[in-house]
């Protein structure tokens, strides 16, 4: 690991602030992803300013009716809360499939959003990415690709966004809430929060530099049967090869959004106007576009024979 | 345990002493280098912070290398071996802790992130005279073999029994709004966070019903 000075913040506008004056800075919650980048220079930040101690750990009603969801609100706490299974059961559901005991406990609301992909090229130093190093090359396109993205990808990577949490949070549309060192507060619907890779991969949000997240909202709940099925190589503590989040309403309509996929999470909202129509119609609409390899190919039927048993599943569940 | 009357050296003892001799032996080579990078004066000493650590009821304060992870600290700094490195990557859980009252891998945390925070490590669970009631079911049901995953076995084993009783759900738990209970699956499940190589899995969930007071359920 590389030194690094340390800093505790004690505003989050004193902590964007500290991360646009101080070269090198990054900012650290939870750290379970961070600290295991910097351990394998991937990340080498020359500054830390810790955000644990602004006091972003609360989850409150809006006036809306809905959830805010402080940044520093621990996974566990989140998926744990009364209100959250009652009301947003796929949310608790993407979270209690993610990580490990141990690092739920850790990991915070924001940090998930921020995790970087988990790409074996993007991990390989010896290797060239453009996530790592802009403009190195890929060496996942024709590498070992299965478990890679098919959606949305571009000629310069073809990673996928490992996050659980945020497929939930993008099928409820979560809105993601920052402040900057102005002081100057924003609020970015969680569908424009991560971006597809394009020619610039190594920019993965829509965050300026020193932005820092201070919550989550959730919007008003809006009922109907939550599922979140992950589909991996081992029963528990893996990545998902595919994950759907689905909130389904009586007659079949809802909504549904993608983990594995794609550099985002992948919602394709007019694809949703053929849940009706069964699993087959919805995944050719959501997939529609796709680029295989002949390693990742087998998430095509992957994801309609998922659909299905999410389709089936929320008949089950139905009361 | 009368092996310490019978063979006055330990273990640990002979590791360290070889530990030493092989510095001993590189230590002209070390002596250079060291001569070498002060003529240099490229590199500026690393970043270092006090940070008090509270560990087993016993706070020391410590000055500390920015990097240090809680784990080395705990085994380089405090001398508290118990706590396993394994992957040092959050993978495998041999280093897990309870801090605060949750159980962490130690070794994805810096230890001037846990100023005054409680820690318990395997050390402050029980002693060798008075285990913890999950130590006295690991040894019962023999629920480890070469016993290098099991400080964090159990300090894993602890905080999930715990964690059942607060009611946080997990990937298993049927209704996710209802309050989840000790079944193997949700103990498989829970403990998917702590690796055993020797996989002696099967009997450590013996061991943790044994503790909650319940029977296998697959």
């Amino acid at each position: 690991m590389k030194a690094f000075t340390y800093e505790r913040a004690t505003s989050a506008k004193e902590a964007a602030s500290a991360a646009v004056r101080t070269p090198g800075a990054k900012f650290i919650a939870g750290g379970t992803n961070l600290l295991d980048l910097m351990k394998l220079q991937i990340e080498t930040p020359q500054h830390l300013i810790d955000v644990n101690d602004l006091g972003l750990d609360k989850i409150t009603h809006t006036s809306e009716g809905g959830l805010r969801v402080g940044a520093l609100v621990r996974n566990t706490d989140l998926a744990a809360d009364a209100r959250v299974r009652k009301d947003y059961g796929v949310l608790s559901r993407a979270l209690v499939s993610g990580a490990s005991g141990q690092l739920r406990n850790k990991a915070t609301t924001a940090g998930n959003l921020l995790q970087r992909t988990r790409c074996p090229y993007f991990y390989d130093t010896t290797k060239p990415c453009n996530k790592r190093q802009p403009g190195s090359g890929c060496a996942a396109i024709g590498g070992f690709n299965r478990n890679l993205a098919i959606m949305g990808t571009s000629e310069a990577c073809i990673a996928t966004h490992p996050s659980d949490m945020a497929v939930a949070m993008r099928v409820v549309d979560a809105t993601v809430e920052t402040v900057n060192a102005a002081g100057e507060t924003r609020a970015i619907p969680i569908a424009d929060f991560h971006r597809l890779p394009g020619a610039t991969p190594n920019i993965e949000t829509s965050l300026a530099p020193g932005e820092l997240i201070t919550a989550v909202t959730l919007p008003k709940p809006i009922g109907g049967t939550h599922i979140y099925q992950k589909v991996r190589d081992r029963a528990s503590y893996a990545f998902a090869l595919i994950s759907v989040a689905a909130v389904i309403q009586p007659g079949g309509r809802g909504r549904l959004a993608f983990g594995g996929l794609a550099h985002k999470p992948w919602r394709v909202e007019a694809a949703e106007a053929q849940m009706p129509n069964g699993a087959k119609a919805t995944a050719s609409a959501v997939l529609a576009g796709a680029r295989t390899t002949s390693q990742n190919a087998f998430k095509l039927p992957l994801v309609e024979r998922t659909i299905g048993a999410v389709f089936e599943e929320a008949k089950a569940l139905r009361p | 345990m009368h092996h310490d009357e019978t063979f006055p050296v330990s273990r640990r003892g002979v590791i360290a002493g070889g530990v030493a001799s092989a510095t001993l032996a590189a230590a002209p080579v070390a002596q250079a280098q060291t001569q070498d990078q002060v003529q240099g004066t490229t590199q500026p000493a690393p970043p270092t912070m006090p940070v008090t650590l509270k560990v087993n009821g016993r706070t020391t304060k410590l000055n500390v290398d920015t990097r240090t992870t809680l784990l080395d600290a705990l085994r380089e700094n405090l001398k508290l071996t118990g706590t396993k490195k394994g992957c040092d990557h959050g993978q495998c859980g041999a280093c897990t802790v309870i801090v605060e009252g949750r159980r962490i891998n130690s070794c994805l945390t810096l230890a001037v992130m846990h100023e005054g925070e409680e820690i318990t490590t395997i050390e402050g669970l029980g002693t060798p005279e008075k285990l913890h009631a999950m130590q006295a079911a690991f040894v019962k049901h023999d629920g480890y073999q070469c016993g290098y995953c099991t400080p964090g076995q159990i300090c894993s084993a602890v905080a999930t029994l715990g964690e059942i009783k607060a009611g946080i759900p997990s990937h298993v738990t049927g209704d996710i709004a209802a309050q989840p209970t000790v079944s193997t699956d949700e103990l498989r499940e829970r403990m998917s966070g702590n690796i055993c190589r020797c996989g002696a899995y099967s009997n450590i969930i013996d061991a943790i019903h044994d503790v909650a007071g319940t029977e296998r359920t697959a």
